[in-house]
């Protein structure tokens, strides 16, 4: 019966993404693009050789690690959308520790780095969550503005105070730290490739995420909170106080991508280092239902979908914010599949419309007895 | 109004509607005629709702006809129904509370709509037209906030009436209302069913007995009975009802008298206004009775309950229980002093709607050595617990998995029930626990909490239903706008007394009040 239900939810998702292919599909005739190239480009060209696949892999780390915390935001009951900002003082924060001890052993130095990262991007959560917890501001509007004093002081950051001094030097002033030392590089998995670590960090905090909520006394309390708040409270549970924890925890998965992307990919903070992660992992986190389970292959997924932008926009010559659209569109779609599974009577009248068309559906008056 | 041909009569015929495993209706045949109310009675997922929406054309029918005036109609939405006269009230109003009156009348009707210009007096000489022929008092320029759960009713009728519904459907339109609305309404839906048709959904057989001309008997999707109201006992139908004979349950007094487990004391609470609701209330609760707190809703019940349940602050006054002063606890405090509660909306404080019925089962007691083990969830023990309950309490669930917000309000209250009994607390407060349940698993409940009671519980049952409070009390208390007005022993307690009593009149059979008896009277009639 719960698989069932289950299968029955998985195609209709299924369906709308088929849905919003389709009407990317005609933004992408109205550009005279060929949309059969184009999804073909995005969805085979990535997979095609092992750079590619690992390029993806490395797309789909930070947005794993920020679609966990959003599914844990989620789950209980607060809507985070300040992960863009998380980031950046995650970047801020693990570049600062890094280079504030550049002699310090590999074994204290990278998990440091990791850490001061995501506590940074805890505390920026953190705030939205207290806010939302003690004086009732409304959350969406907290990290919305969040994000944009963190990109403020981000901008200043790098343009300031962390400005690595060889390029004023040189005079080149491109805005971005200093190095990292090496001791602070995540590894590479495969060599000559662009795969680290932090692709196995990201699955081993999909793990804990799922025990968090689904196994422990904690995820309950959240997931009580998240879900009905009022019988949490009349149960016992302080919900407020698990708003709070819900924003630092969520705030410190995309604090960690960030760390994750200085330590594994750039090995400096740079200008646009997030790529609008932020956002896309609130698409990866409802595209995956808001569990680790479906996060894994719905963050890889849209990896693809990033690098086959990149792709596209140099072989079929079509601009690669198209990505942006498909997944506004998908996001769009997602919400409707969803209020269409919560709604019965739509369910219903889509399914008597739906049988006009195959003339073996029962017609009214004529059924079998029982 | 709209010209239509009235509807003399309304005919199913063979209906039958199949969901994903379930039947829902089986093969239903109905008629109704003008003049006429036919009572639909039926527990809880008996298919009811579902048969009345196939009326009205939200769900449409896998086999069988439906035919009004001998012809037959098909309806593919409730706007389809509505232009052939029939017409629908929810149990839940739909209405929209900051407009006025006439403003949510004008929502649903498009003639009223003309370009930029919403004819907002029509929609109030209509409401006007309507009431005075159907004697429905009304004002239309009242905003729906202002309006009392009767009142609201009133509109819902008025609305229907308007939209040129001449026969009406009224789904459990009895279930908000107070005592009296309750009688004020049956007597005014009598004056109104010689011009309409109604169809009175309900399982509260008294108002089925006082309203309807037939009655027809829905169980598991089929009709099981058909037949003259008149002719048939109330406890004949409830059998019919529920498949087997219904005797609720009634406390038989002698209780032993325990020690007092909560006194209340001189307490002030502040409701959502910022008022005082409950100003100097006084109330003491005993181990092994069942103390009944009867009144109208809105008297301070709510308030009252919330902070016992440690979810609204307390100006001053005292709560002692068992000599500890529960006021401005933390729910966690007052759960673990021992105190259970079966919350006033099963749906969003009884229970997570979302959760399993094994999660709603440990929703208090998840942190409990029994259920977890170094922060982690004992699934097996929650599994265990859960099949348990389930056999204990009789929850009727596909599985302990199914999410509870799909079961029925009965089998809800059971999971709620099953919680906070097999918690074993001292004192039990249960507000309005049975409001909407069919009767089997009234029954059910009622002797429940008469068998804790005799294991020396304490339990306080907040309820509307004198039925209910008088079966099953060893005394009453009435309030009354945020006081005990008085406390009697059930065995001196009559229908009418507690009736003077909430409707905040002095107590006619008490000494000392004669000269208000004659003000009793009039409220009495």
């Amino acid at each position: 019966m719960n698989r069932n239900k289950l299968l029955y939810s998985g195609a209709i998702i299924l369906a709308v993404t088929l849905i919003a292919a389709l009407l990317v599909a005609l933004v992408l005739f109205s550009i005279g693009a060929s949309p059969l190239a184009t999804y073909k480009t995005i969805l085979t060209g990535p997979l095609s050789d092992l750079f590619g696949v690992t390029e993806v892999l490395v797309r789909s780390v930070p947005l794993m690690l920020v679609a966990l915390g959003i599914a844990i935001s989620f789950r209980s009951g607060i809507l985070n959308i300040g992960a863009e900002g998380q980031i950046q003082m995650g970047v801020i924060a693990s570049t600062a520790m890094a280079l504030a001890m550049p002699h310090a052993p590999k074994a204290i130095l990278l998990p440091a780095t990791l850490m001061a990262g995501a506590l940074a991007g805890a505390l920026w959560g953190g705030v939205a969550g207290w806010l939302k917890a003690k004086l009732q501001v409304n959350e969406i509007l907290s990290t919305v503005m969040l994000n944009y004093i963190a990109a403020q002081v981000y901008t200043f950051l790098l343009r300031g105070p962390m400005l690595d001094p060889n390029e004023l030097e040189t005079g080149s002033g491109t805005p971005q730290s200093m190095r990292l030392p090496e001791l602070a590089f995540l590894d590479t998995i495969i060599p000559g490739t662009r795969i680290h670590m932090g692709f196995i960090v990201a699955l081993v905090a999909a793990l804990l995420v799922w025990m968090l909520l689904w196994k422990t006394t904690l995820g309950y309390r959240m997931r009580t909170a998240g879900a009905g708040a009022k019988a949490a409270r009349y149960a016992g549970v302080p919900v407020e106080r698990y708003l709070i924890v819900a924003m630092l925890m969520a705030g410190g998965f995309a604090g960690l991508a960030g760390a994750v992307e200085v330590s594994g990919v750039h090995h400096r903070a740079i200008e646009g280092i997030s790529s609008g992660y932020g956002f896309a992992g609130i698409v990866v986190a409802l595209f995956g239902m808001l569990h680790p389970g479906g996060i894994i292959p719905s963050s890889i997924f849209f990896g693809i979908l990033l690098i086959g932008a990149d792709m596209t926009q140099r072989s079929a010559s079509v601009p690669a914010n198209m990505v942006l659209v498909l997944q506004g569109v998908i996001i769009l779609s997602i919400v409707s599949a969803q209020s269409f599974l919560r709604n019965p009577y739509a369910q219903e009248r889509f399914f008597r419309w739906f049988a006009r068309f195959s003339p073996s559906a029962s017609k009214p008056g004529k059924g079998v007895q029982s | 109004m709209t010209a239509l041909e009235p509807i003399s009569e309304l005919k199913l015929e063979g209906i039958t509607k199949r969901f994903p495993g379930v039947l829902a209706c089986d093969d239903i045949s109905l008629q109704v005629r003008r003049g006429e109310v036919l009572a639909l009675v039926g527990e809880n997922g008996a298919g009811k709702t579902t048969l009345m929406n196939i009326i009205m054309g939200l769900y449409q029918p896998d086999s069988g006809t439906i035919s009004v005036n001998g012809e037959p109609v098909h309806f593919r939405a409730p706007g389809d129904a509505y232009a052939r006269g029939i017409g629908m009230v929810h149990q839940h109003f739909m209405l929209v509370p900051n407009m006025t009156v006439a403003e949510n009348l004008a929502l649903g009707l498009k003639e009223l709509h003309h370009f930029m210009n919403l004819d907002i007096k029509g929609a109030a000489k209509r409401i006007r037209e309507v009431s005075e022929r159907y004697e429905l008092p009304v004002n239309p320029d009242a905003y729906i906030w202002q309006l009392s759960v009767g009142e609201q009713q009133r509109v819902e009728l008025v609305k229907t009436l308007c939209l040129g519904a001449r026969l009406l459907i009224l789904d459990e339109p009895t279930s908000a209302l107070t005592p009296q609305e309750t009688d004020d309404l049956i007597e005014r839906l009598q004056r109104m069913a010689s011009e309409l048709a109604i169809i009175f959904i309900s399982h509260k057989l008294n108002e089925v007995k006082a309203l309807s001309n037939r009655v027809s008997i829905l169980r598991h999707g089929a009709v099981v009975f058909n037949g003259q109201t008149a002719n048939h006992e109330s406890s004949e139908l409830a059998a019919l009802m529920t498949g087997h004979d219904v005797v609720l349950p009634r406390n038989e007094g002698s209780g032993p008298q325990g020690e007092p487990l909560l006194s209340v004391r001189n307490l002030c609470v502040r409701g959502d206004r910022g008022n005082l609701v409950l100003d100097g209330f006084n109330l003491e609760l005993r181990a092994g009775e069942i103390l009944g707190m009867a009144g109208v809703s809105g008297n301070g019940q709510r308030e009252f309950a919330d902070a016992l349940a440690g979810l609204r602050p307390v100006e001053s006054g005292q709560m002692l229980f068992e000599d500890k002063d529960l006021a401005n606890r933390t729910p966690r405090e007052i759960i673990q002093a021992g105190m259970g509660y079966v919350p006033e909306d099963r749906q969003t404080e009884g229970i997570v709607p979302s959760f399993s019925v094994k999660d709603n089962l440990i929703l208090k007691d998840f942190a409990e050595p029994r259920f977890s083990k170094m922060a982690f969830l004992r699934r097996k023990a929650i599994d265990s617990n859960a099949e348990m309950l389930k056999e204990r309490f009789d929850i009727r669930c596909p599985s302990t998995s199914t999410a509870t917000g799909s079961l029925s309000g009965g089998n809800i209250q059971k999971v709620i029930l099953a919680r906070e009994i097999s918690r074993e607390p001292k004192a039990l407060v249960a507000v309005y626990p049975t409001r909407g349940i069919d009767m089997g698993a009234q029954e059910f409940i009622h002797e429940q909490l008469l068998a804790r009671r005799r294991e020396g519980v304490g339990i306080l049952l907040i309820s509307e239903e004198l039925e209910e409070v008088m079966n099953l009390s060893d005394r009453i208390a009435v309030i009354y706008k945020g006081k005990i007005l008085k406390v009697l022993p059930a065995v001196e307690a009559t229908r009418e007394r507690l009736g003077i009593l909430m409707a905040g009149l002095a107590d006619p059979d008490s000494p000392g009040d004669a000269p208000v008896a004659t003000q009793a009277g009039v409220a009495h009639e």
